[in-house]
């Protein structure tokens, strides 16, 4: 450190120099002090609008700085008026119910939970509405399985864009879907069949869809699947076409959801990806979904899913 | 100048330094521990059963949390999304707790039972295959892995020392049983965590291989109960508003 107190540009030396880089006593910038007194005013104002200091147990909550939200309760139906200091639960429940945004959805809301299925398809605004906010619903909750599109997964879940309804096409149909969930179930045929009957019945199935098979099997397949043994009529009925009440399977169209029939390559591929099913069975589980979502929502989503693919 | 000696003390400029940092976090963390309201008194928050916790601990491993949070915050897009905001409650028995902001993959606060046990194990597998614009990794291993668990009992001590109320003593069991129910108590007990385990993952077959018990058993296990816990039909709408 320096001895040299020589004063440069007016201010006396601090006597900190090094490598001769002296630093002197010259005051901040005025507008830096005026600056930094601001904040500590502000800070100020902060502690008295804002949750700010701990005391004991508790803390100095703020004011004139409120926020009002309703509370509905649950048995009467009744709505109190909430007033609570600033915090932000209480603006989240103020912006749902009050926010500007909310209230334009409220108006629509109340007006689909009026109108009933009919009446949001054939209303051409209802339905602008149910596309656009069901179209977020869908995209948050159902497209990890079924896809953006609604193509789904062939082999794990089922594609909502054809027209062709495991459970049921029509809206009320869909909607009980939502509400409950489905599970698929098929039990697994390894250990009833042999070899020979297994391949028997997988060439009746594949027959029933118009590819050309060994007639000899397939009629021998048409007798397991028929009979005691195979039992497949139970949920897939005598005429193969499926039943909605199980959601099984329409087995004589060329649509495929658990089986990668059209995926196949070959007619031999084709019969490995059928037999693979009939040996393994199938179970394929949708969540229950009225507890997340609320009726509206699922109004929606029913309306939405009914017209992605041509709903019946 | 008094500061020289400050200045030319490397220990004590440290020392100074981190004490003055410290203040800014002390004063905003230490009055949370006796403020009666920073933890929601609800319902249901129990700790995690010895395979949720193995899957907890395989989250962690794999580094889920990098992308991941577990946090939903009082905002209207994220209530939409995600559901109810998190409460303080349902992270209390987390060591570490997995909050955050930084989203590259969604939030999964709520993820539990949102989606299928086959949706999960399929998804981890190969996420892609499910999700086509998805970026996450792979993580194929988890079903091939058997999981490791003759240690499950030790991690619930250590878990224990840091005041999760898993039970060693009859005493502490009788407790649990007050607070948390018999059902539950009985899967917090220490002694009985291996054979709690292997019960819940059998009953459970997460992973859809009822003959092993995978690191996918485990890890989903632990993803469908996240968020479940709390039963917030049971409450006013503004009633955790209260609490703040």
């Amino acid at each position: 450190m320096s001895n040299s107190n020589q004063k440069s540009g007016g201010a006396p030396s601090t006597g900190h120099s090094w490598d001769g880089i002296e630093e002197l006593t010259n005051p901040v910038p005025r507008w830096w002090i005026w600056s930094f007194y601001f904040t500590v005013v502000i800070c100020i104002i902060y502690w008295i609008i804002y949750p700010a200091w701990p005391v004991g147990k508790s803390y100095t909550t703020g004011t004139f700085n409120d926020i009002t939200y309703n509370v509905v309760n649950k048995e009467t139906g009744e709505a109190t008026e909430v007033t609570t200091h600033w915090n932000t639960r209480a603006l989240l429940m103020a912006d749902m119910q009050r926010g500007k945004e909310a209230l334009k959805q409220k108006a629509y809301m109340d007006e689909v939970s009026k109108a009933s299925f009919n009446e949001i398809l054939e209303d051409p605004e209802k339905m602008a509405f149910a596309r656009s906010l069901a179209k977020g619903i869908y995209g948050d909750n159902c497209a990890a399985c079924h896809g953006t599109g609604g193509t789904g997964v062939v082999g794990l879940f089922p594609n909502l864009a054809d027209d062709d309804w495991l459970w049921g096409g029509k809206v009320e149909q869909i909607q009980a879907t939502i509400e409950q969930g489905r599970h698929g179930y098929m039990p697994d045929f390894k250990n009833s069949f042999n070899a020979e009957q297994l391949d028997a019945v997988t060439e009746y199935v594949l027959s029933l869809s118009g590819h050309s098979m060994d007639k000899k099997k397939v009629a021998s397949g048409k007798r397991i699947f028929n009979g005691q043994q195979g039992g497949c009529y139970y949920c897939h009925t005598t005429k193969a076409t499926g039943m909605v009440a199980v959601g099984s399977a329409n087995l004589t169209d060329s649509i495929w959801t658990v089986a990668d029939v059209q995926g196949a390559a070959s007619l031999e591929a084709k019969k490995a990806a059928v037999k693979t099913v009939i040996a393994d069975g199938v179970s394929r589980k949708m969540p229950a979904w009225s507890e997340r979502l609320s009726a509206n929502d699922i109004k929606l989503l029913t309306v939405f899913v009914h017209e992605l693919g041509g709903g019946k | 100048m008094k500061h020289d000696k400050i200045e030319k003390n490397l220990g004590l400029l440290m020392l100074f330094t981190m004490v003055v940092i410290s203040i800014g976090g002390l004063v905003e963390i230490v009055p949370l521990f006796h403020i009666n309201d920073t933890i929601e008194k609800v319902e249901g928050v129990r700790p995690y059963t010895p395979l949720e916790l193995r899957g907890r601990d395989l989250y962690q491993r794999e580094g889920c949390y990098l992308c991941h949070s577990q946090m939903i915050r009082p905002f209207r897009d994220e209530a939409l999304r995600y559901g109810h905001y998190s409460l303080a409650a349902e992270s209390k028995y987390d060591h570490p707790f997995q909050w955050g902001s930084k989203r590259t993959g969604p939030d999964l606060a709520r993820v539990g039972e949102k989606y299928s046990n086959e949706w999960q194990v399929q998804h981890l597998v190969a996420p892609r295959s499910v999700v086509p614009e998805s970026i996450m990794p792979n993580y194929p291993w988890l079903l091939k892995n058997d999981l490791a668990f003759a240690d499950i009992a030790d991690r619930l001590r250590a878990l224990k020392k840091v005041g999760v109320p898993y039970s060693e003593s009859k005493a502490e069991y009788e407790a649990n049983v007050k607070e948390f129910g018999a059902e539950v108590a009985e899967m917090l007990d220490i002694q009985k965590a291996q054979e709690n385990l292997i019960k819940q993952a059998q009953s459970g077959n997460y992973d859809g291989d009822a003959n092993r018990i995978t690191e996918m058993e485990a890890m989903v296990a632990y993803l469908q109960m996240l968020g479940t816990l709390v039963d917030f039909s049971q409450y006013d709408e503004g009633h955790f508003v209260q609490f703040r």
